[in-house]
This record gives structure tokens, C-alpha cells and sequence, in this order.
């Protein structure tokens, strides 16, 4: 059993808080990604639950201890650093033993338990080599063994594929997920990436400024973003945000006129708004298809494409000066500076108010916390 | 016409053998005492001196003639050892102290350290003088080894700092994580990765205080004084023991000079406070 | 805000407060700063006690009359010791001596020092050597480097630079005697030297190649190279070779106790020496308190500005 229950958390550091009163839940084998921009405190957030930094106030339990005071190495929790903080000093594998060693378990047991460290993670051939001797992807794998061979309830992942190539990113993000499976353990993740935290995570948290945005699975996230924040920050391209004004809000209709020109009627609640509030359309790149200018009332200015074989990412200028990212087919063959309709997939559409706020959608799981 | 190559490779020379001029200008006044100190006390003060001469031991072998050498070397090594000894002993946990339980404070605290050092040592000689007059240290190996401390530990604490804030805090945390306790975290973790930086520490305390010579001369007279004060009383112009005095002095430097060039490069960031690596 | 309601595993968080609770530091962690106070305080302390405990009795000593040879009257006399140090004339030609030491040989020890510095950073046969051999001096023992240059070197008669002068035709100097000063520069130069090029050769391994290649597309010359790239780039480390020599040479002592002791006259006396004459020679302990702060008043003002420096690069690095 490893659940991890966190009950509004605070963490002020030199006056500033960084964590302001977080709740979490997190399951037994549950994949969990935290997941922001830099600075929005899932580093912290990870460090508390390490117990690397001390709580300003609120609780952590673990099953049904509370760990918020206790001491990192009886929290029975390891951790993969970014920098992945092996002792340079020492062999892989005296790297892997070492908490073994001070805890002082029997021999053999140590031996049996790096052995199958070192066969789950193949680092056989490697074990007296030092750390200086390896690669990136071998130091990595020392890092995520020493964390396996203490059998702890919780893995704790801070950013530990930010200092790979992309290449090996992507390889090692495989062998993540293989050894989630395999281990069937608890694992908690951090990372400014959201590829990771989309093909990783049972469940993200999507943190920002102290505070969680949302918690979800990741299609959650994809398709029902709460707020604002939370649509931009998943999914790349990036969010495309157009501005406009309300023009007629029902129960399930929301109509829209977007400064550059079209208007737009959306199946969503409208409950709240009223004719002339200020929204915001979002729409994701691949959400919108690119067609003759007369074709639609929504026409734009060809900026920059980028082929990329299978898909060409537009960057195309509305006439009311904003900038959006179109996904075309990848035999599109627009230039710079032509005109071009856009058909967007309003079914795909999302409409935030002047909060930032979304509009939820019909038959939407609930939202409210 | 010289090609590029050539011009190239003619530069090279000339630096070269303008660098090789001045390094031989620089080392030559040390290069002359090792020479004077083979020679005989006449060959010594020939005039013009002797360029080409049979080099005798006779200055080494018989070193202890004029002055009881190995009393004073003796003095050198224990004080100089003693005090690199204690001021680890106050520098490393200090230093431990600052860089990994960093608070407000700490920065001014280092800086306050340096500022110690600013202090001139003319500046509290005399209340030191009484002091140790009064507490009966005065020319005793200990009063040396409690001054030398002091005036080594400022330095000893900036290097060691320096050194351990290169190491990654995550190592150390992994430690944490991994169940080491304080004392295992730095004797099983710490300090063997710093172990270099704190060889060239030890190096830069015993070059310094084997080199002291305010106190030195000031707080000793003959039971504890060490090679600077036996050098000096060379001053005096009584007697001619000129390739004497090369001997004992090429004596007194040759290890501190050995332990110069073997830690130049570390050596640097102590002298400088950190500020250049 | 709104927060995704998830099943919460667990019943037995049925006490979880809400509202910020302001809970002490873990046990572990506040033992850690207890820890990290009791070893950086040894230190701290024994600092303190060097600092604080002689600093107070100088100021006390400088304000009482106080003779080692006349022990028993000790009347407090106020500014008198100051008045009677700043007016004595060895006050004026030690001041005058402490500068000039100090600022010839930072100007002699620095320029040599960039020069060479600048010249060894180009690889050429034996460079190794060549460094170890720059900068052997600064580990020799100030004595030794003293009686060298004094008995070897300067001597007139049996001297090397005597020899040299009777090679081409010229009168020996005697040093010590015509130019005191001057050789007490010349042997403290020879000193510190190696440690500007010491400090400023480790400071050129850090010059970006690329940005001097990038000059030299630029078609910058070697001098410009250097005017425009090296200088710059040196600035810093040449600031910090300025501030430490200067701390240094300001109690310059016993090179000048084991060749001049302070002669002729007042002409090698700088103000470590004349204190340390005044209170180990003449015993007036007074007076020589009353020298020995001003020297530290002197000393803090090079240090302010030292501080001041080292302290901006340590926010630097944070």
C-alpha cells in the first residue's frame, strides 16, 4: 500500500510563499506527474514530500502515518534527482548499495537485491565502473537503481530527463513507463515537459504560481482544460487565443464575435455571461482546418510554415494583429503572405471569461471542486 | 617571404625564449642559493663570484655547526603541522556549516571572517605580546599554533567553503534520503569528494605558516622559533656564513616549494578568497 | 480555482486541519541548524576573541601612559599617544615609506605581472617549467628572500649585481646605504610578482578562445587583442591582486627587519615597523597602541573596499 494524502500545504521560504495550500490524493500505483512552468513550486512541492525542505504548515500522510515532520531516509521514499546526485566516489555498484549498507542489511541481501537492480535496469556490465565512466542514459539508470533497490512506497522523479538528449529522452521515458509496469509501484514525477507528463502520467497535476490548476488524467486535461492556464500549457502547438465579445449566452449556446471578424456559436454553457463580457476563444492547432480565403468568414495572413512531413504547423496573423499556429496537411503549400480561410472545429472549441475561467461543456464531468 | 607557418612558428620561438629569459631572471636570485650553498664560505664571497666551482656538502653536512638547524626545523613542523591541524579542525565544520545550513547570516559571517585578516598584526601586537607574556606563551610552540590558527582559519574557511559549494547539494541530500546520519553524510560522502580541495587547503595553511615571519619574530627568541627566525639571525653581521646561511635557507624552502608547485593551481582560489579559479 | 474532487484514499485523515497551520520545523531539520550553529560557533568564536579581545586592549593601551620600563604609572592621558605618533617625524617618514612601498610595488608587480601572464598563455618548449620557475618566489620565506637579496645579490662587493656592474665598467652601488628604499622594493617585488602572475595566469586559462578568434575575424590585432579582449577580461582578477597585495604590503615587516632594521635613519622605516619599534625597542606601549590603530584605520580602508568587492562576487555565484 502507498497512498499519499497531502492536506493544504504551505511552504514560505524567506518570507515568500511558494506553496500556497495544496490537497492532493495519490493512489497506490497511481503514475502522478506534476507538471508547470518554472518556478511554480512542483519542485518544492516534490521536496516536501522527500522531506528535503521542511513544511511551513499542513499535513502529509503516507497510508496512515503522518510523515510531515519525519525525518527523509524513515519516510520509506526514494528519490531520482535531476541531476541524478550519484557519489562520484563510489562504484555503481557501492552507488546502488549505500542505503542498503547503512542500514545495515545482511550481506547477501544486498548483494541480491543490487543484483536484481542491476538485471531490471541492465547495468550488469557496469557495476565497478564509477560514475565519471558512464554515459548520460548509464547515470541516469545508476540514479533509478539506487532508488530501486531500497523497495520504498513511493518513487519520487524530479525532472530526471531534463540533462538527456532528445534522443534518449525519449528512449528513457519508454523504459520509465516499462518500469512502472514492471515494478508496479507508486511513482510521482516532475517535469516542466508535458509530452512526458501526457505519455507518462496516470494522473497530472497541472501546478502554476503555488497552486494547483487542475488534477486530471491527461485526455482530462486535453479535452476539458478548467481554466485558461491550464488549455495553454497542454497540448503543442500551443492553444491558439482569439478575443471577442458575447454576443447572445443561453443555457447551452454561447455566441461569440471575435475581434478579427468572424462570429461563432458555441455549444456550451453560458450561464453567467451576458451580451458584451469579454471571452476568449481558444482553439488547438489541430482543431482548425486551413481552406480558400473565400471559404470562410475567417481570413488570415500566411506568416511562417513549417513542413514536418506528415503534418505543416501555419503561423498565420489575423487582422486584428493576433498570432495563431494552424495544423495543415503536410503537402500544403501556402506562401508567405498569402490569404487563407480558417474552418475552426467548434465542437473542439473552448470559451474562457474575463477570469480566465471555462465554460463548461455540456455533458462535461464536473468540474467543481 | 615567410608563409604563415613560418611567421607562426618564428613568433613561438621568440616568445618562447623571451618567457624562458624572464622566468631564469625571476628564479635566478633562488637558483644562486642553491649554487652559493654547494659552495665553500670563501668561493661564497669571491669576487667576482664563481661562476664554475667544485661543489662541496660540506655546508650541509655540517649544517648544524653554527646554529642548532634541526631544533629549529623541528619548530617549523610542528607549528606549522599543529596549526594546519587545528585550523581544519575549526574549518571544515564551519565551512560544512555555512555552505550546507545556509541562513541569513552566513553571508555576512564569511565576510566578517575575511575582514579578520584585513586586521594588521602591528595593529593588536602588543596586547598579544602581554597577553602571552602574561599566560607564559611567549616563545612556545603553542602560542605559535594558537596564533597561526588564527590568522590561517579566515582563509582555511573561505577555501573549504568554495569547495564544498561545488558540491552538488543533491549528492548530499541523496544521502539524506538514503539514511545516512549527519556524521555519515560528511565522513562517507563529503569529504571524500572534496578530499582534493582540502589537500590543497592543508597545503596553502602549512605553506603560509611555515613562511610567517611577523610573529615569528616577534613572539620567539630561541626554544620555539622556527626556520624564519633562524634565517633572520643570520642578519647580523658577525662572521661571514654566507653558503651556510644558502644551505639552511635552501633547506628551509625546499619543501614549501614542493608544495607550491604541486598545488598552484588550487592555490590560487585561496589566495584570492575565492574570487578567481 | 477548482481542484478535480479525487477519491481520497484515505479514512484516516479525519483530523486534517484547514487553515494555515503554523507548525514548528521538523525535529530532524531543526536539529540540522543546530548542528550547522555548533560547528560553524568554534570558529566564530575563537575569530571574536582574536579580534575583539587585543583591539580593545590596543584601544585601552592608547589612551593611558604606559612604559614597560616605568611599570606602576599608568595614568589615563587621553588622545595624548595619538597626538605625540602623528607628530613624531617617524610618523611622517613611515607614512610616506608605507606608501611608497605599497604603491611601487603594486604598480611593478602588476604590470610585470600582466605582461607575463599574457606571455605564458601561448604554448611554447618548457612552458610547465617556465611557470613553476615564475613562481617560486612568492614561496620563499620572507627571511630568506631578504638575506638572499641582501647578502647574494646586492651585496657591494661580493654581490651578483656588483659583479655585473664591474663587467661593464661601472662603480658597484652599495645599496643599502645609497638606496635603501629602493632595494627594499626591489626584494618585495621579487616576492609578489609571482603572485600577480600566479593569480593572472590562472585568470587567462579562463579567456574565452572563441572570443578572441572572433576578434580576430574581426581583424583586431595582437595589440588590440589584448587592449580590447585580455585587459578586459583581466580587469577583475588584476582588482583582486591590487586589494590582497595592498593588504599585505601595508604590514610589510620582516624584510625589513632582517636587512635595514628600519635605516638609515627613518629611510626604510614604513608603520609596522615603527610600531613594533616603538613596543618592542622603546617599550612605549602607549604610543605604540596609539600607531597600531591608526595602522588598522589605514588597513580598513584598503579592506573596505576589498570586502565591498569579494562580497558582490559571492552574490554572484548565488
Amino acid at each position: 500500500m502507498a497512498n499519499l494524502t497531502i492536506r493544504n500545504l504551505h511552504k514560505v521560504f524567506e518570507g515568500t510563499e511558494i506553496i500556497k495550500g495544496i490537497d492532493l490524493d495519490i493512489k497506490d500505483h497511481e503514475f502522478v506527474v506534476f507538471v508547470g512552468p518554472s518556478g511554480c513550486g512542483k519542485s518544492t512541492l516534490l521536496r516536501l514530500i522527500a522531506g528535503l525542505e521542511e513544511v511551513t504548515g499542513g499535513h502529509i500522510y503516507l497510508d496512515d502515518r503522518e510523515i510531515t515532520d519525519m525525518a527523509p531516509a524513515r519516510r520509506d521514499l526514494a528519490m531520482v534527482f535531476q541531476t541524478y546526485a550519484l557519489y562520484p566516489h563510489m562504484t555503481v555498484r557501492k552507488n546502488l548499495s549505500f542505503a542498503l549498507d547503512l542500514a545495515r542489511v545482511d550481506k547477501a541481501e544486498v548483494a541480491a537485491k543490487v543484483a536484481e537492480a542491476a538485471r531490471i535496469l541492465e547495468l550488469e556490465p557496469l557495476l565497478e565502473r564509477k560514475p565519471r565512466a558512464l554515459s548520460g542514459g548509464q547515470r541516469q539508470r545508476v540514479a533509478i537503481g539506487r532508488a530501486i533497490v531500497r523497495h520504498p512506497k513511493i518513487f519520487l522523479f524530479d525532472e530526471p530527463l531534463s540533462n538527456l538528449d532528445a534522443a534518449l529522452r525519449v528512449q528513457m521515458r519508454l523504459e520509465l513507463a516499462r518500469l512502472h509496469q514492471e515494478l508496479n509501484a507508486t511513482m510521482i514525477y516532475v517535469t516542466h515537459d508535458q509530452v512526458e507528463a501526457m505519455t507518462l502520467a496516470d494522473k497530472v497535476v497541472v501546478l502554476n504560481g503555488g497552486r494547483i490548476e487542475q488534477v486530471g488524467s491527461p485526455l482530462t486535461l486535453y479535452h476539458h482544460p478548467v481554466n485558461r492556464f491550464v488549455a495553454g500549457f497542454i497540448g503543442t502547438p500551443r492553444m491558439a487565443f482569439l478575443d471577442g465579445r458575447v454576443t447572445a449566452a443561453e443555457a447551452s449556446t454561447v455566441s461569440v464575435a471575435l475581434a478579427c471578424g468572424p462570429e461563432y456559436r458555441l455549444e456550451l454553457e453560458g450561464r453567467g455571461l451576458k451580451p458584451g463580457d469579454a471571452v476568449t476563444l481558444g482553439i488547438r492547432p489541430e482543431h482548425i482546418q486551413v481552406c480558400e480565403a473565400q471559404a470562410s468568414p475567417f481570413q488570415v495572413t500566411l506568416d511562417v510554415t513549417e513542413h514536418l512531413g506528415a503534418d505543416t504547423y501555419c503561423y498565420v496573423r489575423t487582422d486584428s494583429g493576433e498570432t495563431l499556429t494552424v495544423r495543415a496537411p503536410g503537402d500544403f503549400s501556402g506562401r508567405f503572405g498569402d490569404r487563407v480561410g480558417l474552418l475552426p472545429d467548434l465542437a473542439h472549441g473552448h470559451l474562457f471569461d474575463a477570469s480566465g475561467r471555462a465554460m463548461p461543456k455540456p455533458g462535461a464531468p464536473a468540474q467543481a471542486a | 617571404m615567410l608563409t604563415l607557418k613560418q611567421t607562426r612558428r618564428l613568433r613561438t620561438l621568440l616568445l618562447g625564449t623571451l618567457a624562458w629569459l624572464v622566468a631564469l631572471a625571476l628564479f635566478f636570485p633562488i637558483l644562486w642559493m642553491i649554487l652559493t650553498s654547494f659552495k665553500t664560505e670563501l668561493a661564497a664571497f669571491a669576487s667576482p663570484p664563481e661562476l664554475w666551482f667544485r661543489p662541496t656538502l660540506e655546508n650541509y653536512l655540517h649544517i648544524d655547526e653554527r646554529s642548532d638547524y634541526f631544533h629549529y626545523a623541528w619548530n617549523s613542523v610542528v607549528v606549522s603541522f599543529g596549526s594546519t591541524l587545528f585550523g581544519m579542525l575549526l574549518a571544515v565544520p564551519a565551512a560544512y556549516s555555512m555552505a550546507f545550513f545556509e541562513t541569513r547570516r552566513t553571508k555576512g559571517t564569511l565576510l566578517w571572517m575575511l575582514s579578520t585578516k584585513m586586521l594588521p598584526p602591528v595593529g593588536v601586537l602588543v596586547p598579544i605580546y602581554l597577553l602571552f607574556k602574561q599566560f607564559g606563551l611567549l616563545d612556545t610552540k603553542t602560542g605559535l599554533v594558537i596564533i597561526y590558527t588564527l590568522i590561517n582559519l579566515p582563509i582555511m574557511v573561505w577555501m573549504v567553503y568554495t569547495y564544498f559549494k561545488e558540491i552538488p547539494r543533491d549528492i548530499l541530500e541523496a544521502a539524506r534520503l538514503d539514511g545516512a546520519t549527519a556524521a555519515q553524510e560528511i565522513c562517507r560522502v563529503l569529504l571524500p569528494i572534496a578530499k582534493g580541495g582540502l589537500a590543497s587547503t592543508v597545503l596553502l595553511s602549512l605553506i603560509l605558516s611555515w613562511n610567517e615571519a611577523f610573529w615569528s619574530l616577534n613572539l620567539t627568541s630561541s626554544s620555539a622559533a622556527p626556520l624564519t627566525a633562524l634565517v633572520a639571525s643570520y642578519s647580523s653581521p658577525e662572521g661571514l656564513f654566507w653558503a651556510k646561511l644558502s644551505a639552511v635557507s635552501t633547506l628551509a624552502c625546499a619543501p614549501i616549494l614542493v608544495f607550491g608547485w604541486l598545488s598552484q593551481k588550487q592555490l590560487v582560489r585561496g589566495l584570492s578568497f575565492g574570487a578567481v579559479k | 480555482m477548482s481542484i478535480t474532487s479525487l477519491q481520497a484514499g484515505v479514512n484516516t485523515v479525519t483530523e486534517a486541519r484547514t487553515g494555515t497551520t503554523t507548525r514548528h520545523p521538523a525535529p530532524r531539520l531543526r536539529r540540522g541548524r543546530r548542528i550547522g550553529l555548533a560547528m560553524l560557533s568554534p570558529s566564530v568564536a575563537s575569530l571574536l576573541l582574536w579580534m575583539a579581545v587585543p583591539l580593545a586592549m590596543t584601544v585601552y593601551f592608547s589612551l593611558i601612559r604606559y612604559n614597560l620600563l616605568y611599570p606602576g604609572d599608568e595614568p589615563f592621558v587621553g588622545l595624548e599617544n595619538y597626538h605625540y605618533f602623528l607628530t613624531d617625524e617617524g610618523f611622517v617618514a613611515g607614512a610616506l615609506n608605507t606608501l611608497w612601498l605599497v604603491l611601487s610595488v603594486l604598480a611593478i608587480s602588476v604590470i610585470a605581472g600582466v605582461l607575463i601572464a599574457v606571455l605564458v598563455d601561448t604554448p611554447f618548449f618548457g612552458r610547465g617549467i617556465v611557470r613553476v620557475m615564475l613562481i617560486s618566489p612568492f614561496f620563499i620565506m620572507p627571511t630568506v628572500s631578504a638575506l638572499v637579496w641582501k647578502n647574494l645579490l646586492l651585496h657591494p662587493v661580493s654581490g651578483v649585481f656588483a659583479a655585473v656592474w664591474r663587467l661593464f665598467g661601472a662603480t658597484p652601488v652599495d645599496w643599502f646605504a645609497e638606496y635603501p628604499l629602493l632595494s627594499i622594493i626591489m626584494i618585495v617585488s621579487w616576492q609578489w610578482i609571482p603572485f600577480a602572475v600566479l593569480i593572472l595566469m590562472t585568470a587567462m586559462q579562463s579567456l574565452d578562445q572563441e572570443q578572441k578568434d572572433a576578434a580576430r575575424l574581426d581583424g583586431a590585432g595582437p595589440l588590440a587583442i589584448f587592449r580590447h579582449i585580455t585587459l578586459p577580461h583581466l580587469a577583475r582578477p588584476i582588482a583582486v591582486v591590487i586589494m590582497i597585495e595592498t593588504i599585505f604590503l601595508l604590514s610589510i615587516f620582516a624584510e625589513i627587519y632582517t636587512t635595514t632594521g628600519g635605516g638609515p635613519g627613518y629611510d626604510t622605516t614604513n608603520l609596522a615597523y615603527l610600531i613594533y619599534s616603538q613596543a618592542l625597542l622603546q617599550f612605549d606601549v602607549g604610543m605604540a597602541s596609539a600607531g597600531g590603530l591608526i595602522a588598522v584605520v589605514i588597513a580598513n580602508i584598503a579592506a573596505f573596499v576589498l570586502v565591498r568587492m569579494i562580497g558582490r562576487n559571492l552574490t554572484d555565484k548565488a
